[in-house]
């Protein structure tokens, strides 16, 4: 067992004790906290809230596609356009990217090392706050006529249009240096505070998917920070690094953008990767098959990610020896990938499984999440993309990865972790009902995308082909449902907040040094700094299922 | 980063000196252990007031922050090198400019603000040293000094950039440059026989015109500023150094500087030789020349942005130092300010060849 | 509103009759390439989905056949090895084949695409906000036509935002990027009509930027073509202007039953008296109709956006005097 070789195990039962959540009360014990599990409960709410926002805008577009030509009273193209560059900058920027990790990685990842806290405190809380700063400028856009140039911001409509760009240029500015400081924060304390015993190979998956993470953030976020920078600049000084009639270059404008951006969907897609990769060996109660291919398929998928953003350009005007180069990487990636699923499946073989509402997202990952990725294969093939390129299929395409793969894996996991991280178990039955639901949904609303964008509908259109109209009913039918889902898994989650706490410290039977403490834990993690003697997925025979606790208790004898 | 003025919990370091929290197990079994994570001798964070709550150790402290600053210093890289590769994609593709613009800055100038950058530099590395050594006054002198020098910097470019605006040679629509090539001394003291030439075709083509404000009023040099031109051709060899188009060059330039104004004027009444025309001044002003003015009110601004940042933390660090925060156990934040400072510096090394030295 | 609606209702007035496509999937096969890209497109549908199925039951399966009853009852997992280097290999290796084939057929496919043949039927295409307009040897019009079983090159200019040229008949796209010229070629199959797209985020009426692409036989081509120098000759002043503001994307900013709109609306716009921004109060007449078209920044109504694109070069007095006659007949 991955823990200390005392007894001195905390109480498997339910907590009793002051725990991080009610050793001090007031606002601004909250909002001035040092403790890595406040901030990433603040990040959770305010995550979620986005979400809300972001999924509101989704509503409204799907909407309005009810039908072919205008649909709903009032809305213009114009309003049309900022809806759905409400809609994608909210959720990347807002949502997705610093979903996993700030959300769930800040509560959980020094509980998996056996840490106190992260490497610094303080550039945690300061990362919390820019957040909060970068989505007030995001909302001063909304507020000021919001940005109309879809969240891509590509020149030189976005250096021409009269709407509210700067707000919503700027905001995205502020909320990658939230970014920054996440992943620099990660990185050091993954390499410094360790405990002892716990070599790189030990380290539990989500750790692994958390540093490799936490490599592209810092590395790749500065880009488009000088990117969005150069935007404001050419729209306030006229500078003219984008503007063919003053010398410049436009499409330099989307070899900067993409550079950061198809890494950053390496960012919203690794910690996923992660938080299955810890739940699915729980739930099969088997050590995960592969580990050490999937610890280094996160890194190479990082590392590579950063060479294809060409594929993105592919009908841009960028030479054929640009694109060739760039779609010989991008199937490269698949692989990394592709491993992965396999290594997930193998562990599932042979195992006991179990599918309380963690594992059911697991399980809907790998099936939506294959769907979405076989999908990028179209994509990188040079010539099916120059037909695909712009349409519904991209749509779809990269909704089935970010919403049935990291919204998936982010519900998974804060279903997996609520216990832990609140100290009560959530309700089972609509956490199982919420996941039926949003899988329903998320199928129904983004596969006849695919069968539209082959069939000849572009995307960011307000206005469109009667022939589509069927096809569209039937997305914007799913789009309400998986709402629902959304609605339903939220109120299972939070109606669990007015009991009393109740979960035990192991509820799933995890070995990971997280479930080695109370729940919630108290604010300094654990009584004693834990030792590591095994693997992260070793153990699972020497626990057994107590019922009167409703959790896990080492094997008596 | 790793100040810990808060916080300094009595936590889990429990060695029986303090009663574990209520509803903890006892702790006794866990001193060996905690011995075996190596707080050696010290009972913990008592020793060491500047250690944070959830470092094992100074030296786990100071690492982890070392580590962070390289980090940090990492991604300040790639958020220039973003303008740095818009730097090289207009060079690459619009050479000429870049030489003919350069002739508008202050090398002087620019040298003096790498030599104080880097006086500032040894200042803040041996406020370092000052630091691990406890050695307190020269401490807060050297911090002093690397101030003062960042000062200067941002002196002297304030100094740069007005002189830009009075001589018109801003970014975009701004650029409205108020002197000729030809009329610059760094042009005139590189290329003077081409800038006696200039001055005598202009003499000739201009008798009679008042002395121009603007150059909106000369004929034929206002429009370029605002030509679209998606690709300006690359200037033929004679600026790019090839010898014998520059002997051409010479050539013509000796011959035309013995003409006497009687035989040029009808070649230039004919419109056959004009002041800014390639052969009688070596360079002609391309139409978009403004672009090496954006990049370099771009690179240069963000730079003096991270100066000022510099002057921020180095402050803050002073004050730190005066009240002797600073010795042999604790100095990591020295240590990262400097890091920061010598970024700050080896950007500006790149930026004044680039930007300045251009031949 | 309703302004918008007819715009809508007659760009879509004559929706293509759309020859039936072997695939479901896709346009229908209108050029030389469609084929082989769809072929392409099928055969990773096939494994792709193999995959994708062969992924979904083996979870289904295994969950059937390892699921346990409940935690209470302690069920120990088999024992099995936790890694196999062998068969991490194998599944690496296969799929790497698979993508290495995708991508060369890709590259192939890609190449075709981009290689512009000698001698292809040129057309100048200049896209703006938010019309397309089509030049082909000296008739511009705002619909693309060309000969069947002809190679023909279509180069790409824009006067302002980026844009992208689809047609996804011919299965093939290119973006419109102001300050250079990008181009795209095709050898249509089919004779029939077939959409274009914007394919390019560009604004407000982007999902309005529709064109067709009309592909006649050959004796048919020469057809319109006198048809066409007909047209500029015979038509009817008044009928030209309808025909041209039509084609030439001016009803997105124009209205003809005086509703409001970007620009101002033409109903009754000819005779009246009204005000500009530079001071000056002006009687709408033949010349200023005219210099609206050619220099349109030249003098700003109060109250409207100096955006309109100016059409100097690409409209000649001929179809001004139409689009003038036509503006005077909207009382």
């Amino acid at each position: 067992m991955a823990t200390t070789t005392t007894t001195d195990f905390v109480s498997p039962e339910p907590s009793t004790t002051d725990n991080y959540l009610n050793n001090e009360k007031g606002l601004l014990s909250w909002l001035l906290t040092l403790d890595h599990k406040r901030i990433g409960v603040m990040y959770l709410f305010s995550v979620l809230a986005s979400f809300a926002l972001g999924g509101t805008f989704a509503l409204l577009i799907r909407a309005e596609l009810w039908t072919p030509g205008p649909t709903l009273p009032g809305v213009t193209a114009d309003m049309y356009n900022q809806f759905f560059t409400l809609h994608g900058a909210i959720m990347v920027f807002l949502v997705i990217i610093p979903g996993i990790p700030a959300a769930l990685g800040n509560i959980i990842l020094p509980l998996q090392l056996g840490a106190k806290d992260v490497a610094f405190p303080r550039l945690n809380l300061m990362s919390y706050h820019v957040w909060i700063l970068g989505a007030c400028f995001m909302l001063l856009s909304l507020v000021l006529g919001a940005a109309d140039t879809g969240w891509t911001f590509y020149t030189p409509y976005s250096t021409m249009t009269e709407t509210a760009v700067i707000p919503a240029a700027f905001g995205a500015f502020v909320l990658g240096f939230s970014s920054i400081f996440t992943g620099l924060n990660f990185i050091v304390t993954i390499h410094k505070l360790r405990p002892k015993g716990m070599t790189w190979f030990r380290m539990p998956l989500f750790v692994w998917a958390l540093y490799s993470t936490a490599l592209i953030q810092v590395l790749a976020t500065p880009v488009i920070a000088i990117t969005l920078l150069m935007l404001i600049v050419e729209r306030t000084l006229g500078i003219g690094i984008f503007d063919p009639a003053l010398g410049g270059d436009p499409v330099l404008f989307q070899h900067f953008f993409w550079f950061y951006s198809h890494p950053a969907v390496y960012i919203m897609i690794v910690p996923a990767f992660g938080v299955i990769s810890e739940i699915i060996p729980v739930f099969s109660r088997k050590p995960i098959f592969g580990y050490k291919f999937i610890a280094l398929s996160s890194v190479a998928i990082a590392i590579l990610g950063f060479l294809v953003w060409g594929h993105h350009m592919f009908t841009s005007g960028q030479s054929v020896l640009a694109g060739t180069i760039f779609s010989a990487i991008t199937f490269l990636i698949a692989i990394p990938t592709a491993i992965k699923t396999f290594n997930w499946l193998a562990t599932m073989y042979k195992g006991r499984i179990h599918l309380e509402t963690p594992m059911l997202y697991a399980l809907a990952f790998l099936w939506v999440f294959t769907i979405g990725g076989v999908t990028g294969m179209f994509l990188a093939v040079m010539s099916v993309d120059v037909h695909l390129h712009d349409t519904y299929f991209v749509v779809a395409h990269f909704h089935y990865v970010m919403m049935g793969g990291s919204i998936t894996a982010f519900l998974g996991g804060l279903h997996y972790w609520w216990p832990k991280a609140f100290g009560r178990m959530y309700n089972e039955q609509i956490g199982r009902i919420g996941a039926l639901i949003v899988f329903v949904g998320l199928n129904l609303t983004f596969f006849p995308q695919f069968i539209l964008g082959s069939r000849g509908m572009p995307r960011r259109y307000y206005n469109y082909l009667e022939e589509f109209e069927g096809l569209h009913q039937l997305s914007t039918i799913g789009a309400f449902a998986l709402g629902l889902g959304f609605l339903l898994t939220a109120y299972g989650l939070l109606s669990s907040l007015r009991k009393k706490f109740d979960a035990p410290a192991n509820p799933w039977g995890a070995t990971t040094l997280e479930w080695q403490t109370a729940s919630p834990p108290p604010y300094y993690n654990f009584a004693t700094p834990p030792e590591v003697t095994q693997g992260p997925y070793d153990g699972y025979e020497n626990l057994e299922y107590d019922e009167k606790i409703r959790g896990y208790v080492p094997t008596k004898a | 980063m790793t100040d810990t003025t808060s916080e300094t919990q009595s936590n889990s370091e429990t060695h029986g000196h303090s009663a574990p929290p209520p509803g903890e197990p006892e702790p006794h079994e866990q001193t060996e252990a905690h011995a075996a994570n190596g707080h050696g001798g010290g009972h913990g964070h008592s020793q060491y007031p500047h250690l944070a709550h959830h470092f094992d150790s100074p030296q786990q402290q100071f690492d982890a922050g070392k580590l962070g600053i390289w980090l940090f210093l990492v991604q300040e890289v790639l958020f220039f090198a973003g303008l740095f590769c818009a730097y090289t994609v207009y060079r690459a593709q619009h050479p000429e400019i870049f030489v003919y613009a350069h002739y508008h800055l202050d090398t002087t100038m620019g040298a003096v603000n790498t030599c104080v950058l880097l006086v500032s530099s040894l200042t803040a590395a041996w406020a370092v040293r000052n630091a691990q050594l406890g050695e307190k006054n020269k401490l807060v002198v050297n911090i002093s000094i690397t101030i003062l020098c960042a000062f200067v910097f941002l002196g002297v470019k304030y100094k740069e950039y007005a002189h830009k605006v009075h001589e018109g040679t801003l970014w975009g629509h701004h650029f409205n440059p108020q002197h000729e090539l030809w009329e610059l001394d760094s042009f005139k003291s590189k290329h003077p026989e081409s800038a006696k030439l200039a001055e005598k075709i202009a003499a000739i083509q201009f008798e009679g015109q008042p002395k121009r404000k603007g150059h909106g009023e000369r004929e034929g040099s206002g429009a370029e500023a605002k030509a679209p031109a998606p690709k300006t051709p690359p200037l033929p060899a004679a600026m790019a150094g090839a010898a014998d188009s520059d002997m051409k060059v010479r050539r013509i330039q000796s011959l035309l500087l013995q003409a006497s104004d009687e035989t040029l004027r009808p070649l230039v009444a004919a419109g056959i030789i004009k002041h800014n025309v390639l052969a009688t001044t070596g360079l002609e002003r391309p139409a978009t020349a403004h672009i090496f003015f954006g990049i370099y009110f771009f690179m240069t601004g963000l730079h003096g942005i991270h100066v000022i940042a510099g002057i921020i933390v180095w402050i803050w660090m002073l004050l730190k130092a005066q009240r002797g925060q600073f010795g042999p156990n604790y100095f990591g934040p020295i240590d990262y300010a400097a890091l920061y400072w010598h970024l700050v510096d080896l950007v500006w090394i790149y930026l004044f060849p680039l930007l300045y030295l251009i031949h | 509103m309703a302004n918008q609606l007819l715009h809508c209702l007659s760009s879509l007035a004559a929706p293509p009759k759309l020859p039936d496509s072997p695939f479901f999937l896709m346009p229908p096969q209108a050029s030389t390439i469609s084929s082989e890209i769809d072929w392409l497109f099928n055969v990773i549908l096939l494994i792709c989905s193999i995959v994708t199925i062969g992924v979904i039951l083996a979870m289904v399966y295994f969950v059937k056949k390892y699921g346990a009853k409940s935690r209470i009852a302690n069920e120990k997992a088999d024992k099995t090895c936790e890694h196999n280097t062998t068969l991490e290999i194998t599944w690496s290796v296969i799929p790497l084949v698979i993508t290495i084939a995708f991508f060369v057929w890709g590259f192939k496919g890609y190449v075709n695409l981009r290689t512009i043949p000698r001698d292809s039927l040129e057309v100048q295409v200049t896209a703006q906000k938010w019309a397309w307009l089509f030049e082909h040897s000296g008739f511009a019009s705002g619909e693309l036509h060309v000969p069947v079983n002809t190679k023909v090159r279509v180069i790409l200019r824009s006067t302002d935002v980026l844009h992208s040229l689809w047609i996804p008949a011919f299965r093939t796209k290119m973006d419109a990027v102001p300050g250079r010229y990008t181009d795209l070629w095709f050898e249509a199959t089919q004779t029939g009509t077939f959409p274009i797209h914007c394919a390019e985020y560009c604004g407000r009426s982007h999902s309005d930027m529709y064109s067709q692409v009309v592909v006649h036989t050959q004796a048919d081509f020469e057809a319109w073509k006198k048809a066409e120098q007909d047209k500029n000759d015979n038509t009817p002043p008044v009928e030209l202007g309808a025909k041209l503001a039509q084609e030439r994307g001016c009803f997105s900013c124009h209205s003809i039953d005086g509703s409001p709109s970007v620009g101002p609306s033409w109903k009754g716009l000819f005779g009246a008296r009204l005000n500009y921004t530079d001071g000056s109060t002006v009687v709408i007449d033949e010349n200023h109709l005219k210099e609206s078209i050619e220099d349109p920044l030249a003098k700003i109504r109060v109250g409207f956006p100096p955006s309109m694109p100016t059409f100097k070069g690409q409209i000649n007095d001929k179809q001004i005097t139409g689009l003038v006659e036509y503006i005077k007949s909207l009382k």
